[in-house]
């Protein structure tokens, strides 16, 4: 019982130090706050800049995927080798490889909905589903720039409906769709797509992910439809890691690291 | 900012976070921290953070409590050693 206790107390300190905290906010909505005056301590805030500015500097009307992708592109970047690097974490704390695993938990299950009754419904529910969430998915990462959405969002979409199929049917049929060598070359395929987003400006002889001058390649009008493109390519390798990396967690909790059975 | 709105939410989620910190069932724990992740989904939606709100539609309340429960089918209770 003196855990709990000990626990409680824990829990309601924090909860005093993080209202009081609250204390210092602007509320909601206030006017006069540095977010939304554009003043800051005397100097003109950033927010004030990506409001006014961005979309002359990207040509992206949705200012969430201009900030994340361009004027944050660093945060973004190592965002998804977080990703990366904890579905790494995973695979080499539960992936087994040995040959009589007799750790396999339940019946080991067909590897097709067809002529199983029980799960017939089911099953062809997810077959109609997964197509349209997948279509989705790709909607939600290429649109991303003018409305919510974009490379993370769409990405865990896709790998879900990898899930979806794993849930329904098997987790041999998922695999066979999206296989361990396919989910590990795509989730490091994705890092490398955003990075050599970033290296390509270098080697033209500007910053790391400073895209304008990919207008040479891309051959746009102006730097701004250049950083506009660049954008939507560091959205497809974010989708890409994060889909795989989804995927491959399942895959592998849902085994105990076995890829064999499944939920 | 619908006031009215955003008291129900909050309550509600008071409500997820107490259930799912007292149920006994870790699989309802599970599924009401789902319920609990869907609920700031919406509270976010309504604030006009609409690309966190997604972020947290598909990531908390979806693919997360899979993990939760896929991790949670395949442990036991007391440990073998």
């Amino acid at each position: 019982m003196s855990p709990k206790i000990f626990a409680s107390i824990a829990v309601v300190i924090t909860g005093i130090v993080l209202l009081y905290g609250i204390s210092d906010f602007p509320t909601f909505g206030d006017p006069r706050s540095p977010a939304n005056s554009g003043v800051e301590g005397g100097a003109l805030s950033s927010s004030l800049y990506y409001i006014n500015e961005s979309y002359g500097d990207t040509k992206v009307p949705n200012l969430v995927t201009s900030v994340l992708a361009d004027y944050r592109g660093y945060d973004t970047m190592f965002e998804t080798v977080v990703v990366l690097a904890a579905g790494m974490a995973i695979f080499a704390i539960l992936r087994s490889t040995a040959k009589d695993d007799e750790t396999v938990p339940g019946p080991a299950r067909k590897s097709s909905i067809d002529g199983d009754h029980n799960r017939i419904i089911v099953g062809m529910t997810c077959r109609l589903a997964v197509p349209v969430v997948q279509i989705f998915a790709l909607y939600v990462v290429a649109h991303g720039h003018y409305s919510p959405g974009g490379g993370f969002q769409g990405g865990v979409m896709l790998g879900a409906s990898f899930i979806l199929i794993a849930l329904a049917g098997s987790l041999e049929d998922a695999l066979g769709r999206f296989s361990e060598r396919a989910y590990m070359t795509l989730a490091s395929l994705g890092i490398f797509i955003y990075a050599g987003f970033g290296a390509l400006p270098q080697v033209l002889g500007e910053n790391f992910l400073d895209y304008g001058i990919l207008q040479k390649i891309f051959l746009t009008d102006g730097p701004e439809m250049a950083r506009s493109h660049s954008m939507l390519g560091v959205e497809i390798g974010v989708a890409l890691t994060v889909m795989s990396i989804m995927f491959a967690m399942f895959a592998n909790l849902s085994s105990r690291g076995t890829l064999k059975g499944g939920l | 900012m619908i006031l009215s709105f955003d008291i129900i939410i909050l309550i509600f989620l008071i409500v997820a976070a107490i259930i799912a910190l007292n149920v006994k069932d870790l699989l309802s724990s599970a599924m009401i921290f789902g319920i609990y992740g869907f609920l700031i989904c919406l509270l976010w939606a309504e604030m006009g953070a609409v690309d966190v709100a997604f972020t947290e539609a598909t990531v908390g309340a979806g693919v997360s409590t899979v993990l939760f429960i896929a991790t949670i089918l395949n442990t036991r209770r007391r440990s073998s050693d």
